[in-house]
């Protein structure tokens, strides 16, 4: 796995969690456990990411920030969430301000669960997303290559 | 004829060195925190990845700015590797880097223009040390003519220690490691989410880096040309001191926090004026 050709770079949101999932994603990129040994950057810009990870819940506040995000992702993306708050509201699921996971407005393709998720968990997470990102990638430049073709035939 | 292959062999092989340097670097780096690192050939994934993604247009002007910057580099480089005027050279680099200014300011993100404005403050820090070495250059050698100054007998880092150190600081700027990383940078800072190359994403980012490639090859060959003389041994010489001087600025990304600008400004210039100045009062007196 170490040596593979691959450039996952990810944006990480927070969106209602206790913080315990986003301290746990931080330490998967310390020298502990190194998730840039995978080629996989912590970037800050969703115009620049390939994967998204999503801690926490969905409120009412951040679903426009959350769905603003994705969309701003260039194809093609994957998202990721991490911990059971993003994957179903967690033991928040029950508060007047929460709508849910965050499946609740944007495609989720992989979920991480745990309260709060281990590294090794997220780092499990995030390669099975670099997978995904691959086949996408794949799928993308099968799609690209065939709308030049038509555009060449028209 | 000799001078269009330089050329040639400068805009085919610019990348690749620029390219496997940034690799080594991220190495050499994770490895000085102690973690495995990527593979030495990572910043050609990211660049092939960066092609292949989806375009999404912030601003049409912006990739009308980024190709000129790109261009003015090569230019630079081809120009300082074909021998001729190294002042040109810096003048033609200052340029891209105005270019590159633009392609970020005509986002109106305001990330984008915090970063292009820090990125004029750079261009002022480094920018009389850059003209100081043209002149230290002048002064041993008595021409700006890159050929010229490579053929000479004599090795110019032993007249000019002094540039050589100005140049050395600034390159930490240039290069865009902490402590002067304030415009954009290579590591997960999220101050400014990316500064500069906040509304750069897929085609747009792959060429701000690619030029970054070719920038770097130029800068490591001005660094040579304080080694590099008559004797083509000297030339190892050369490749030795880039070495060196690379590994120093990974060890100064590395151990040293992002700096505010007015700081990075006074520093700058107090220290390139003063290493320069003396150095260039000893040659003037020299030549007296
Ligand atoms: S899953 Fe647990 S640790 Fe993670 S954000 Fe929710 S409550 Fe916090």
């Amino acid at each position: 796995m170490a040596n593979v050709k691959r450039s996952p770079w990810l944006l990480h949101y927070d969106g209602s969690s206790c913080n315990g999932c986003d301290i746990e994603v931080l330490a998967s990129l310390t020298p502990v456990y190194d998730a840039e040994r995978f080629g996989v950057i912590n970037t800050g810009d969703p115009m620049q990411a390939d994967i998204f990870l999503i801690t926490g819940g969905v409120n009412t506040q951040n679903a426009k920030t959350v769905k603003q995000l994705y969309d701003q992702m260039p194809r093609p993306k994957v998202v990721v969430a991490v911990g059971v708050c993003a994957c179903t509201g967690g033991v928040f699921k029950d508060c007047y301000n929460i709508l849910g996971g965050a499946d609740t407005v944007i495609p989720v393709d992989i979920y991480v669960p745990g309260c709060a998720a281990r590294p090794q968990a997220i780092i499990d997470g995030i390669v099975q997303a670099v997978e995904l990102f691959e086949k996408r990638s794949k799928e993308h430049d099968e799609k690209v290559r065939s709308q030049k073709k038509g555009s060449e035939v028209a | 004829m000799n001078m269009i292959v330089r050329i040639i062999l400068y805009i085919v092989l610019a990348p690749i060195v620029g390219g496997l340097l940034e690799g080594i670097d991220r190495k050499i780096s994770a490895r000085m925190q102690r973690r495995v690192g990527p593979p030495i050939l990572q910043p050609f994934y990211d660049v092939k990845k960066l092609f292949k993604k989806q375009v999404i247009i912030v601003s049409r002007s912006q990739t009308f700015a980024l190709i000129p910057y790109l261009f003015l580099m090569i230019l630079t480089g081809s120009m300082f590797f074909a021998g001729m005027d190294i002042l040109m050279c810096f003048f033609v680099m200052s340029t891209a880097a105005t270019a590159l200014y633009f392609a970020a300011m005509v986002t109106s993100s305001p990330y984008a223009t915090i970063g292009a404005n820090r990125e004029l403050i750079q261009m002022m820090s480094y920018e009389p040390a850059v003209l100081l070495t043209c002149v230290g250059f002048y002064l041993a050698e008595g021409t700006f003519n890159v050929s010229e100054i490579a053929a000479s007998g004599r090795t110019d880092l032993l007249f000019m220690p002094g540039f050589f150190v100005a140049f050395v600081f600034i390159l930490t700027i240039k290069m865009r490691k902490s402590p002067f990383d304030t415009s954009t940078s290579h590591h997960a800072h999220q101050e400014l989410v990316k500064g500069l190359t906040t509304e750069m994403g897929a085609r747009n980012l792959a060429i701000f880096q690619v030029t970054e490639w070719y920038e770097t090859v130029f800068l490591m060959g001005v660094v040579g040309l304080y080694l590099i003389n008559s004797n083509p041994m000297s030339i190892i010489g050369a490749i030795i001191c880039i070495l060196v001087v690379y590994f120093l600025e990974i060890l100064i990304d590395n151990s040293s926090a992002r700096m505010k600008w007015e700081d990075m400004l006074r520093i700058t210039w107090i220290f390139t004026l003063f290493t320069a100045g003396v150095n260039l009062l000893v040659l003037m007196l020299i030549r007296l």
